[in-house]
């Protein structure tokens, strides 16, 4: 077959409806109804890779329009897989990520299954919770570096009044080993709300019949929540997963306004970190390549992830 | 009410309350700081240690739309008297108004920027998502989950060749470019949402329009576009939220004639160090309509967020 | 003659419209825009620039940039050539790229067609804000707003009897504005969490921002008074022994000394604006900051009117410097209307304007102004800033001086706020950096 989609899809039309076509042809309209998309598409999103993709084998550098551009083969893709400094900044995104995930699901998943109680009001504290995440995170992050600060923020005098620590005796956004962990929790702050609206949806997606069926199997309520609960509500979760880690993988603007990358480069991820390599040393060539190493990581984990999700789903 | 064996018992039921509320009360506190900080005085804002307790004032909000100079006395003189509330609020600290703060235009711009490009992803997405949902395509899977994959890529990654494709077509810092450019990244969640909900309206209502006369695309706007209205109106509140808040390619691609509020409101700043009352004064008008949308949506918020796995 | 016409700015004003008017009777309205950082001063610049509204005809408008993106922003309109800003009062550190990429206007010939003279300017801010190369006579712009790193103190608390006492015993001297960096480590770990009216308050704000340029305008104070330079003075982009020379370890040592020992818990990502926060709010007994905020300080309910005192970067072993801030003004070379633009810098560098700049809380580097003899008097902080700006050094200038920045903007906050390696293992690492930004220049 040498028919392009649009062209299948007109001849596989119903003959009935086709039959009765006036003015323009199906074919036509598909084509006119896509077209659009597919160029928006093309012209922002696979252009630019394209262009990615060759300015990543060169030296050119935006801020000097002067200088001679040369090809430079596989050498900036040499440089970036082999700075240590690039693999910090790859650890930190990985922590950031892990545990991101993993309370948001956890939190996210325990609040929908409360919420799932149908108690009354339920419907109303769910939009309360919703609310952090209608915020933009750039404003998000710059807030939460007012909270964090131990003499004139409220985070740190909430913690003294349940610990008894002294509040200026700790400082999240200063320490090295806490900085990660402010961020993490800024981040759930936020986002969790967002895991528990798909838990929710995934709760509700299961029918009560099964419940039922269970109860006269007299299975025990931990056991209908193994058995029954978790794996029908799995696909969510991990529809919810998957979605996280794509944002947290790309997270620029809430971290970069909560630490700057900082204390040293705890907190660099590696969007921060490219950011710094494209448009502030303005090594347009070397950072195109690390914008593909990226997205070759980020578009191959999620690949295989997502014939993992179908998977799930299929069963 | 029927009985249902799957019904949590009271005790449950309280207990699954209790907790919800406890977890939104502590989630509320940073939310309602911010809140409260916008009708805070600097002062008080910064206070060491920090205040419950204070006296409102609506200076955060004036400073928010007002640029203010410290005042020489001949320039207080000159100046006379204070003609109205908010100027007398900005006298009180020996500053008079220099005229309008940018706020208002960015405001202006997020909502040029995040109405025009919800508009357009609308218009695209809906019919993109309608010759997907009623033409047999045999590459669809293929070509949805391309659609789906524009919106993994960094937005750093990809600001570097849009920047310089911008900077050649003249779209850097305009209107028009950050309109086309949010339409794309929202493309991937209107397609997907709205494929959804045309895939519910049964195909038979068009085949009576088209016995009935009505061309292809007659059919499309008179039948199928009002009985897809609230797929359309909830995929769009998803698509303005995120043109709402993107803060990554705004503050690359935009710096003085279309930058949108989320870059500017962090960078407030006073006559003397970081004006935070100003600041939580812009996030909170900033939050108000999105607030809004979520509260009348709240039905929809789990479809959009699911990209439209969910059917409910 | 000078004082008459600065006694009064209304005459001024009335001088330079007959001046102005003369001069500028054939031009025909044009908007101009002039870009800025979004602080203090261009407020007051707003201010004093409609005056030179109403005599040209010529309408002005701002814009700002928070000083955070502020380089960021306006080096990214410059790179693509954008004519968004006709006038740009750019960063010091901008003028090489400026001058050598071609962004900016050469003043020279404006300047003697118009009798503007820069043995007029501070030598420093001449230097600082318009030479490129540097000490060559070749101006690429107006020194338009002279800054300096000094230190506000607060002369209230310094004054009390019993913390006097207590210093005394514990030092052996009084409680005074210190004479070497080492005196204002020991003051700042003195007043570290020490319990002044039922707070408990701390030494000293200083700069630790990682994001931008803070840590690196903060650390340099520190450097430059230990014996750090930036290159041999013989040889060019020679740096090794120079940049990692055995006083500049000393000098960064004090600095992360003082960090670790002196400032607020938390204070790991300040810049400007957070150490005025943490001085206003009554955290820290000193602070350092660039001398903009003096006004501001003094006309502070709290710790202005009398409470605080400022005086210059205190000297280390090798000398006294302070690391230079401020601007000059230029004209961009992508702008369609830059004879309106000369047109404001000639209006701008008029006496009778430069007294009214400073009297508006602006900073003149105009000789006449700044070295009137009523000038030191004339403000709380006047004389701390004339000392101060006759201390200055400044950072590189060079067009690729971002990439420097950016090396010594992680090397430094990686030594001093997170505590990694040594500080010998600090600049010899800056060594590497830089010089390898100087080979990808081609300067090497």
């Amino acid at each position: 077959m040498t028919l392009s989609p649009m062209e299948t899809a007109a001849a596989k039309t119903p003959a009935p409806l086709a039959k009765r076509i006036r003015g323009l042809s199906d074919r036509t309209i598909a084509w006119i109804f896509v077209a659009p998309t597919i160029f928006l598409l093309l012209a922002v999103n696979i252009f630019p890779l394209i262009w990615t993709i060759r300015l990543s084998f060169t030296n050119f550098r935006v801020n000097r329009p002067n200088n001679d551009v040369e090809w430079v083969g596989l050498r900036n893709y040499q440089r970036i897989l082999s700075d240590p400094d690039v693999w910090n900044t790859m650890q930190a995104t990985a922590h950031f990520l892990i545990w991101t995930i993993t309370l948001q699901v956890l939190i996210g998943f325990a609040l929908a299954f409360l919420i799932n109680k149908k108690f009354k009001g339920n419907d109303m504290w769910t939009t309360i919770i919703v609310f952090p995440m209608m915020l933009s995170p750039a404003v998000v992050g710059n807030f939460w570096t007012f909270l964090y600060q131990p003499q004139i923020g409220l985070f740190n005098y909430v913690i003294a009044f349940f610990t008894g620590a002294d509040p200026a005796s700790f400082s999240m956004i200063g320490d090295v080993h806490l900085a990660p962990w402010a961020i993490v929790i800024a981040d759930t702050w936020m986002w969790t709300p967002f895991v528990m609206l798909i838990c929710l949806a995934g709760l509700r997606s299961i029918p009560d019949s099964i419940y039922e069926a269970a109860e006269c199997d007299r299975a025990s309520k931990w056991r209908q929540f193994w058995t029954i609960t978790i794996p029908m509500a799995l696909p969510f979760l991990m529809l919810a997963v998957l979605f996280r880690g794509i944002e947290n993988f790309k997270m620029f603007d809430l971290v970069v306004q909560l630490t700057g990358g900082g204390p040293g480069n705890t907190t660099t991820l590696t969007s921060i970190d490219l950011k710094r390599e494209a448009f502030e040393k303005w090594r347009t060539g070397y950072s195109s390549a690390y914008a593909v190493i990226l997205f070759v990581t980020v578009f191959g984990l999620a690949s295989i992830y997502v014939k993992a999700l179908n998977k799930v789903k299929e069963r | 009410m029927s009985f249902s064996v799957t019904e949590p018992s009271k005790g449950t039921k309280w207990l699954a309350g209790a907790l919800v509320i406890g977890y939104a009360c502590i989630t509320l506190v940073p939310l309602l700081w911010i809140i409260a900080t916008g009708f805070k005085s600097p002062t008080d804002s910064i206070a060491y240690p920090p205040v419950v307790v204070f006296e409102p004032t609506l200076e955060g909000y004036v400073n928010l739309f007002t640029e203010r100079t410290r005042a020489t006395p001949d320039m207080l003189e000159a100046a006379g008297e204070p003609q109205t509330w908010y100027d007398e609020i900005v006298r009180e600290r020996g500053t008079v108004i220099s005229g309008p703060s940018r706020y208002g235009e960015r405001f202006l711009n997020s909502v040029i920027i995040g109405f025009g490009s919800t508009f357009l992803c609308m218009v695209l997405g809906t019919m993109a998502a309608y010759a997907f949902s009623r033409f047999k395509v045999p590459l669809k899977d293929d070509l949805l989950f391309f659609i789906l994959s524009t919106r993994m890529m960094p937005p750093i990654a990809v600001a570097i060749p849009i920047f310089l494709m911008f900077r050649n077509l003249g779209l850097n810092d305009t209107h028009l470019g950050m309109i086309l450019l949010y339409t794309a990244v929202n493309l991937s969640l209107s397609v997907w949402l709205l494929k959804g909900f045309i895939d519910e309206i049964p195909i038979e209502y068009e085949e009576a329009a088209l016995i009935d006369g009505y061309t292809r695309f007659q059919a499309f706007y008179k039948v199928v576009l009002p009985q897809a209205a609230t797929g359309i109106a909830s995929t769009a509140i998803f698509c303005l939220i995120f043109a709402w808040n993107e803060y990554a390619f705004a503050v690359l691609l935009t710096s003085g004639t279309a930058q949108t509020a989320p870059p500017f409101i962090p960078t407030i700043i006073g006559t003397s160090g970081k004006d935070w009352p100003a600041v939580a004064a812009g996030a909170t008008i900033f939050l108000v309509p999105v607030m809004v949308f979520t509260i009348l949506l709240r039905k929809h918020l789990l479809r959009g967020i699911t990209f439209g796995a969910v059917r409910k | 003659m000078k004082k008459t016409l600065f006694t009064s700015a209304a005459a001024g004003a009335i001088v330079a419209s007959g001046l102005a008017s003369s001069a500028m009777a054939d031009g025909h309205a044009t908007d101009l825009t002039l870009c800025w950082a979004a602080w203090d001063p261009a407020n007051s610049l707003i201010e004093l620039s409609k005056d030179f509204e109403k005599q040209s005809g010529h309408t002005m408008n701002f814009e700002f940039v928070p000083w955070t993106s502020f380089a960021d922003r306006m080096l990214n309109e410059l790179n693509s050539g954008g004519q968004l800003c006709d006038l740009m009062i750019g960063d010091s550190q901008w003028i090489g790229g400026g001058a050598e990429n071609g962004h900016y206007v050469k003043l020279n010939e404006f300047f003697d067609a118009n009798g503007i003279s820069m043995d007029d300017f501070l030598p420093a801010t001449v230097t600082g804000y318009a030479e490129w190369p540097k000490n060559t006579p070749n101006y690429y712009a107006l020194p338009a707003y002279a800054d300096v790193v000094g230190w506000t103190y607060r002369k209230d608390w310094f004054e009390r009897p019993e913390l006097q006492k207590a210093f005394m015993e514990k030092h052996g001297r009084t409680l005074d504005v210190p004479a070497s960096l080492e005196e204002l480590r020991d003051i700042a770990a003195f007043f570290q969490g020490r319990d002044i009216d039922g707070t408990t308050v701390y030494g000293a704000a200083i700069y630790t921002e990682r994001g931008s340029e803070g840590i690196t305008m903060g650390v340099t104070n520190a450097l430059y008074n230990y014996g750090f330079e930036y290159e041999n003075p013989d040889k060019p982009y020679d740096l090794e022994g120079f940049v990692n020379s055995d006083g500049a370890v000393a000098g960064l040592e004090l600095y992360k000394e003082l960090y670790d020992t002196g400032t607020p818990p938390g204070s790991s990502n300040w810049y400007m604006g957070e150490n005025i926060d943490a001085f206003r709010s009554g955290q820290v007994a000193m602070q350092m900051n660039f001398a903009f905020i003096w006004p501001g300080v003094e006309a502070d309910e709290n710790v202005g009117g009398g409470n605080s005192g400022y005086f210059p970067n205190p000297a280390g072993p090798t000398g006294q410097f302070a690391q230079l801030g401020g601007q000059g003004i230029s004209v961009v070379a992508y702008s369609e209307k830059q004879d309106a633009a000369l047109e404001y810098i000639q209006w701008f560098a008029q006496p009778e304007i430069q007294q009214r700049w400073w009297d508006l809380g602006g900073a003149p580097a105009l000789r006449a102004v700044v070295e009137a003899d009523d000038f030191a008097g004339s403000q709380p902080y006047a004389q701390a800033f004339l000392d101060s700006m006759a201390i200055v050094k400044d950072f590189w200038a060079e067009p690729a001086y971002a990439d420097l920045l950016i090396a010594m903007q992680e090397r430094m906050h990686n030594y001093v706020i997170a505590g990694e390696g040594t500080a010998k293992e600090a600049l010899d690492g800056l060594v590497r950096d830089w010089t390898e930004v100087f080979e990808d220049e081609g300067k090497l």
